[in-house]
């Protein structure tokens, strides 16, 4: 076989990680080069260099370093009974590329994972290495996440974690049913335990930061998990509660959903379809409601039929119409938190009504500059000048129509 | 009436000065102009001079110098307006719901985001000169952010030396300072670099064609963009193909490739090659499966006259799931091609499809197969033979000619000539290549490898004269 050039091997070996939904650059410590020396900079917020016409955001080189995988995950296109066509980079390459595209402003740094060959510590040191020469050789700035291999040496686990911005382990699939069934290699047990020893090791490192400024950083952009979802039976309860208890336990700074996604040569266990591209968005809108939005987990079980959260409305809009009593809320009183309630107020449109109400009384025009739109929100508010007639009924008006299956 | 002439689209400085010199004048009697632009109004001149600072909120200053890059006309009058509202009322900027506030607020964030598309969307190319590396880029701004975007990238490309050309303003920095210089044209910029070819690899590899959301893609990266982005050429080729990709990934799935092989298919007659090979991917029937990559399964056409078996994959094989890609593989190629056999009309296996090894620091050492594995994996060889009916058996090496007799050979002995089947083939035995690349002595190697090579001569010419009598 004739030896794979550097952008064959890319080819392969971006195509092989293009299932990791995770591009975020952003919440690490604050770097520049501007004394002159080295390369590049991150400044809390990431950048989206691209955006692929699957809507996903192109912010680092995500890459695998090998394709090749002992593990033969059913889900996985890496699978070592894949029949995908296999390419190892060297470290060498892998620096080489980063580097290149980072002068271009093609990226923001490198995101890189790989199949594990030999055994996991071999694995996990070939990818340690490629972080280390970025830093140590180049003195590169710029952002760093490391898939980190479960298995592997805490020692090498703990070097990854001084190179990289961000650290990860995926738990793969919401319930330990799931990854019996799907990936029967891997251990729940030893997942949750790699992932204790790396929140550990953050915690570790930040109460030595407060003694010791001069203390190297750990993973200051903290770790992240993914699960992928509909590959398996787990209900939306079950995986916000999952998600909820991986917040909890592991200090993680984000879990990610990836809608299952038919890949080339997949394996019969899987449901071979279009990928639940709306059950992943409205997992999402669960998770900000948990992390943003004071909910609960069992208020946004709430909100499912039957531990399914609607397709055609959002959780949010859901939830208030199984709690209809909590309406309407009066803009110009009501708490910080009955006001996040409100389906179609977000976040920063709650802090400019609560800023701008200490000054005057807001009605409906004030309402309508600071947000995206009132129609939706005219139900659910009390303002200066309005107030809902309580007998609407609203779901046929927030609902859009969805085209039917074929049969 | 009173006109005041900034300096530049996005003078700030020249504002604070005029403003401070404008308290009682009321907005609507101010006109603001930017030098150069050739409005021709005439009117009384501000008053210049060192007036006091005015006292405003702590966010003001901010807002005001992102806001002053915006390319509304009435921004500076907006400014001003705010300016001496602020004096009436100090919490104004509060009230988010104000219209004033409201209308400053849309502007500044039109500008937050011009800088951040700017951030994300400026493409260095690299025009090497006398003094080495230097990188330059051509973007398009909406608004006159290119002063305001500096520090973003000097802080991140300092050790470079770039240009950021566009329409308005120019950056250049030279690894000490920054310069600006007035506005350019395209045709100034580098019109492409080799990398983008790399980059629009990854761009297109990246992307899933089982998830198409191209309003999302547009919503974050907006077709005015697409001009100045090597990879949005590719867009439209991959939307195209999307459908087609998946329906093609949902239609190949399915085959139950990773479920162990039981026993012997119950359906009579050998199975296709293709189909023996999805089976052998999933073979757990000796323990060598577990360490080792993947099954390396033979490979070649299904007519193929010649099938030449090896010993077992190497770490090479089992990383590239193809038999003889390593060195030994190298070596075989030549020998094949000096012999006059073409590789790509033979089919190539090895007697054991797993790789088996002792791992030795980070490198994985070849360890030879015991005979319980070379019994359980003649299950595949002699399915494969079934399958291919090769008229001629080559042997290469002592594993692969116990596998084809199921007895020990003495290679030397047996070496050179043609053993008749049962099946009607010749079977004809061989060094391994492997062996000729350990041997430590050059002479010795060079000698083995004239006889391998003359080996393989005389089965090129039994092949030649089976298909002229075919």
């Amino acid at each position: 076989m004739a030896q794979l050039d550097t952008r064959e091997k890319l080819a392969i070996l971006a195509d092989a990680a293009k299932y990791d939904a995770s591009c975020a650059s952003s919440g690490t410590a604050k770097r520049n080069s501007k004394d002159g020396k080295g390369l590049g900079s991150t400044e809390g917020m990431g950048i989206c260099h691209s955006y692929a016409p699957d809507g996903r955001c192109i912010s680092l080189l995500k890459i695998l370093l090998t394709n090749s995988c002992i593990f033969d995950c059913h889900y996985c296109i890496n699978r070592r009974s894949s029949n995908v066509r296999r390419a190892r980079f060297t470290v060498e390459e892998v620096v080489r590329l980063t580097l290149a595209f980072y002068k271009r402003n093609y990226i923001e740094g490198l995101f890189l994972s790989s199949g594990i060959i030999a055994s996991p510590d071999y694995t996990m040191e070939q990818l340690v290495r490629v972080a280390r020469d970025l830093r140590q050789v180049h003195d590169f700035r710029g952002y760093i996440h490391l898939k980190t291999i479960p298995d592997a040496d805490p020692a090498l686990v703990e070097a990854a974690g001084l190179y990289a911005d961000r650290l990860s382990i995926n738990v793969e699939l919401p319930t330990d049913a799931g990854l019996v069934a799907l990936a029967p290699e891997k251990n729940a047990l030893r997942i949750r335990g790699a992932m204790t020893g790396l929140k550990t090791a953050i915690d570790d490192n930040k109460d030595a930061r407060k003694h010791y400024r001069s203390a190297p950083k750990f993973a200051p952009a903290g770790q992240s998990t993914q699960m992928i979802v509909g590959a398996d039976a787990a209900t939306d309860s079950a995986i916000v509660a999952t998600s909820a208890s991986l917040y909890d336990r592991f200090g993680l700074r984000r879990v990610y959903y990836s809608a299952f996604s038919p890949i080339p040569d997949a394996s019969a266990v899987l449901p071979l379809k279009s990928p639940p591209l709306i059950r992943e968005h409205r997992l999402y809108q669960a998770d900000w409601l948990l992390r943003f939005y004071g909910f609960s987990v069992p208020e946004v079980q709430a909100a499912t039929d039957d531990g399914a959260l609607p397709l055609d409305i959002d959780p949010k809009t859901a939830w208030a119409l199984k709690h209809r009593d909590s309406f309407p809320v009066d803009i110009n009183t009501a708490p910080r938190e009955r006001l996040l309630r409100v389906p179609g107020l977000g976040v920063k449109s709650v802090n400019a009504l609560v800023r701008a109400r200490r000054q005057r009384r807001l009605g409906l025009a004030d309402l309508a500059r600071v947000t995206r739109g009132i129609d939706k929100l005219r139900p659910f508010v009390v303002a200066a000048d309005w107030r809902p007639d309580d007998r609407l009924d609203l779901r046929p008006k927030t609902a859009r129509p969805v085209q039917g299956e074929l049969f | 009436m009173t006109v005041v002439t900034l300096a530049a689209p996005d003078d700030f400085d020249g504002f604070r000065a005029a403003v401070r010199g404008l308290v009682g004048t009321p907005p609507a009697a101010v006109t603001w102009q930017v030098a150069g632009d050739d409005a021709g109004l005439f009117g009384d001149a501000a008053p210049a001079g060192d007036a006091p600072p005015l006292r405003v909120p702590k966010a003001f200053p901010d807002l005001a110098r992102r806001v002053i890059c915006h390319r509304d006309p009435e921004r500076f009058a907006l400014l001003h307006q705010a300016l001496a509202g602020l004096q009436a009322r100090p919490k104004l900027l509060d009230d988010a719901a104000d219209p004033l506030v409201r209308r400053l607020d849309m502007l500044d964030k039109a500008v937050r985001r011009d800088v951040h598309k700017m951030r994300a969307y400026v493409r260095f190319r690299e025009v090497p000169d006398a003094e080495g590396e230097h990188y330059a880029a051509w973007f398009e701004p909406a608004h006159f952010i290119v002063r305001l975007n500096a520090g973003f990238f000097v802080r991140r490309f300092a050790s470079m030396r770039f240009s950021i050309l566009t329409p308005d303003l120019c950056l250049h920095w030279d690894g000490i300072g920054a310069e600006f210089t007035p506005g350019a044209s395209k045709a100034d910029a580098p019109d492409g670099d080799p990398l983008e070819a790399t980059w629009k690899t990854y761009y297109a590899s990246i992307f899933n064609p089982a998830r198409l959301k191209i309003a999302s893609m547009q919503g974050h990266m907006p077709k005015k963009y697409w001009k100045n982005l090597p990879e949005a050429e590719l867009i439209p080729d991959l939307i195209a193909g999307a459908g087609e990709r998946t329906r093609a990934m949902i239609a190949a799935g399915g085959a139950d490739t990773s479920a162990p092989v039981a026993e012997a298919p119950a359906v009579a007659g050998p199975k296709s090659l293709a189909a023996l090979k999805a089976e052998a991917l999933g073979c757990q029937r000796c323990p060598l499966w577990a360490p080792a990559t993947q099954t390396v399964f033979g490979e070649g056409p299904a007519d193929a006259l010649v099938m030449l078996v090896g010993e077992q994959p190497g770490d090479q094989e089992d990383l590239a799931g193809r038999p003889f890609v390593g060195p030994a593989g190298q070596l075989l190629d030549a020998a094949l091609a000096e012999a006059g056999i073409d590789r790509t009309r033979a089919y190539v296996t090895n007697a054991v499809k797993h790789f088996k090894f002792e791992p030795r620091g980070k490198r994985r050492i070849h360890a030879k197969p015991e005979l319980p594995e070379i019994d359980a994996c003649r299950w595949w060889l002699d399915a494969e033979r079934a399958a291919l009916k090769p008229r001629i058996v080559v042997a290469l090496g002592a594993t692969a000619a116990r596998a084809l007799t199921g007895r020990a050979v003495t290679i030397g002995r047996e070496r050179g000539r043609a053993i008749a089947q049962p099946d009607g083939s010749e079977l004809w035995i061989t060094a391994h290549p492997s062996f000729l690349l350990r041997l430590p002595d050059r002479a010795a190697a060079a000698a083995e490898r004239m006889r391998f090579v003359a080996d393989l001569a005389a089965v090129a010419a039994r092949v030649t004269a089976i298909a002229q009598g075919a």
